[in-house]
């Protein structure tokens, strides 16, 4: 990496003539090493190899080093969650456009289940055994309100049906 | 091997999955012993945090024994039992250099404000968590060590984060002796804060929550007061009164995006989404904290935008500290403090629970159900 950080301040009038380098909000946090004064040099890491789709900021030039290859992006979400990293991390049309893509995930997670032949079991996933076992009065309201819900919505839809 | 399994907002499950490999010269390979739920985890399981993705295993906060190793690792051999930093780090970026290592420019492609953590979404880098009985772990080298002879694994698991992230949170305090220190949230992280702001001198220490339970926990838990902000009118007029209406040295926000006690801030946050999380907790911190004191933020927020005071921020004077625990700097320090006694995080730990049941675990700690404070997740073979 080149080093841009200009060197000759003369041009700046009263330039670093208060600096305390004590005076470092994040000290302790950070053992500062001024290195930045020579430009931002490392040696990277050996590259893991790259042989699956790594979507990367567009903040950075490149993939980190080393990267988790939990999921790739596939399907619909996956396009989406390519839309989303043609933008950068400063823009709604980065953050939202991923909201919507774990969305839409969700929905291709069930489909996937059907096809793989397993039928999702809501309840155990949502946790309800421990519901039953540490808030059973709770639970049973709950019941109640889905039971309620989902009377309403057939009487609704059947009504609308007939008339 | 069996693994949690992300299947949607308040939907997980145990499946099994394939081992990890070594996909880096610098892995290793760690079967885990001890893996913790997290409150930062619930910001996943809630579906809070963009990009993540259905498939995926949480858990960034676990311990185990080194089955393999890549080629490049000269530290660890195999059978070592290890406590994995949650944070990522490669220990050679300008970032690590600096002791930065929740920082890390070599750990995470998605996104550039954080370095990888473990299970946590690929906007921390995409990384399978150790919810699971096998973890990829990278940088082997780097982050992992070796746990010490006689330390109990309960303690070890909450090396990972609870304590790093609660002692840090007190150090980004700058609290000088005597301070008056107030905490927001009596969470495992709150609770360690509470403990941690003594180290540093604190001369009072008020942790404030609503989950009555987990007040009498930190009472005694830390020696410090507690209190319940739904008995309060208002908790910074509480703050300011109690501080000779000045206000605390110190503040830490140590909730984040899940905070209740602001109907607004609830429903812009937590139920549409509008903000990356309820932002009540920083809310409050920088409103009770005096004039030219500090603010440090160890709650977890989303990456987008939160209604915040950022005027008060101005006229008061506020400095505001903030960022993922460096855990691999903090290690040996707070492993001695564990040694020595002086701390004590398995106290924390009030379920012990089998990772096949980790639905209910998940369930019990989001909805704290049973007195819960701290889930621990055990594997078959280390059971």
């Amino acid at each position: 990496m080149e080093n841009k950080t200009p060197k000759d301040y003369s041009h700046i009038k009263g330039w670093g003539i208060d600096a305390d380098p004590k005076n470092d909000p994040t000290y302790p946090m950070k053992h500062r090493t001024d290195a930045e004064q020579e430009g931002y040099n490392w040696e990277r890491p050996t590259q893991q190899d790259i042989n699956i789709e790594v979507l990367h900021s567009n903040e950075r030039p490149n993939v980190s080093a080393v990267f988790g290859t939990s999921m790739p992006p596939s399907g619909l979400s996956g396009m989406i969650r390519r839309f989303a990293f043609k933008h950068s991390e400063n823009s709604y049309l980065h953050w939202l456009p991923l909201l919507m893509a774990d969305r839409v995930n969700v929905v291709e997670g069930v489909i996937d289940d059907f096809a793989k032949g397993t039928v999702p079991n809501i309840f155990a996933e949502k946790g309800w055994k421990a519901d039953w076992e540490h808030n059973r009065s709770g639970l049973i309201q709950k019941i109640g309100v889905l039971a309620l819900v989902t009377t309403a919505a057939v009487v609704l839809l059947t009504r609308k049906k007939n008339s | 091997m069996l693994a949690m399994n992300y299947r949607g907002p308040q939907r997980v499950r145990i499946d099994e999955k394939p081992e990890p490999k070594l996909l880096h010269p610098q892995d290793a390979i760690v079967r885990v012993t001890r893996s913790c739920i997290c409150g930062s985890d619930l910001h996943l399981y809630n579906g809070n945090v963009p990009d993540t993705r259905v498939g995926m295993t949480f858990g960034h906060e676990f311990i185990g024994e080194v089955t393999e190793i890549g080629p490049e690792v000269q530290k660890l051999k195999v059978g070592d039992m290890v406590i994995v930093p949650f944070n990522i780090a490669c220990g050679k970026c300008h970032f690590c250099k600096q002791g930065l290592f929740g920082n890390c420019h070599e750990s995470n492609s998605q996104a550039t404000a954080v370095g990888g953590i473990f299970g946590y979404s690929h906007t921390a880098g995409g990384y399978d968590g150790g919810q699971a009985e096998y973890v990829r772990v990278p940088y082997a080298d780097v982050g992992p060590t070796v746990i010490p002879e006689g330390m109990d694994p309960d303690d070890a698991v909450l090396l990972t984060d609870v304590v790093p992230t609660g002692y840090q949170a007190a150090e980004m305090g700058g609290i000088q002796k005597g301070d008056t220190v107030v905490i927001f949230g009596a969470g495992p992280i709150g609770i360690m804060a509470a403990r941690c702001s003594w180290l540093f001198g604190a001369g009072r220490v008020i942790v404030i929550d609503k989950i009555e339970y987990r007040l009498e926990f930190v009472r005694n838990y830390a020696n410090c007061e507690a209190y319940n902000y739904e008995e309060m009118d208002d908790p910074v007029v509480f703050v300011k009164k109690t501080t000779d209406w000045m206000g605390a040295d110190v503040v830490i926000d140590a909730v984040g995006a899940e905070a209740t006690g602001n109907l607004m801030q609830t429903i812009t946050g937590r139920k549409l989404l509008l903000q990356a999380g309820s932002a009540t907790a920083a809310h409050w911190a920088v409103n009770s904290v005096k004039k030219g004191g500090i603010v440090s933020i160890v709650g977890v927020y989303g990456p987008t935008d939160n209604l915040f005071p950022l005027g008060n921020v101005v006229n008061k004077g506020i400095t505001i500290r903030a960022n993922q625990a460096s855990v691999k700097r903090l290690l040996p320090r707070l492993i001695e403090h564990v040694q020595n006694g002086i701390l004590n995080p398995k106290a924390l730990i009030t379920h012990r629970v089998p990772l096949e049941d980790v639905a209910d675990a998940y369930h019990i700690f989001s909805e704290k159900l049973d007195n819960c404070i701290k889930p621990v997740l055990i594997p078959p073979s280390a059971r």
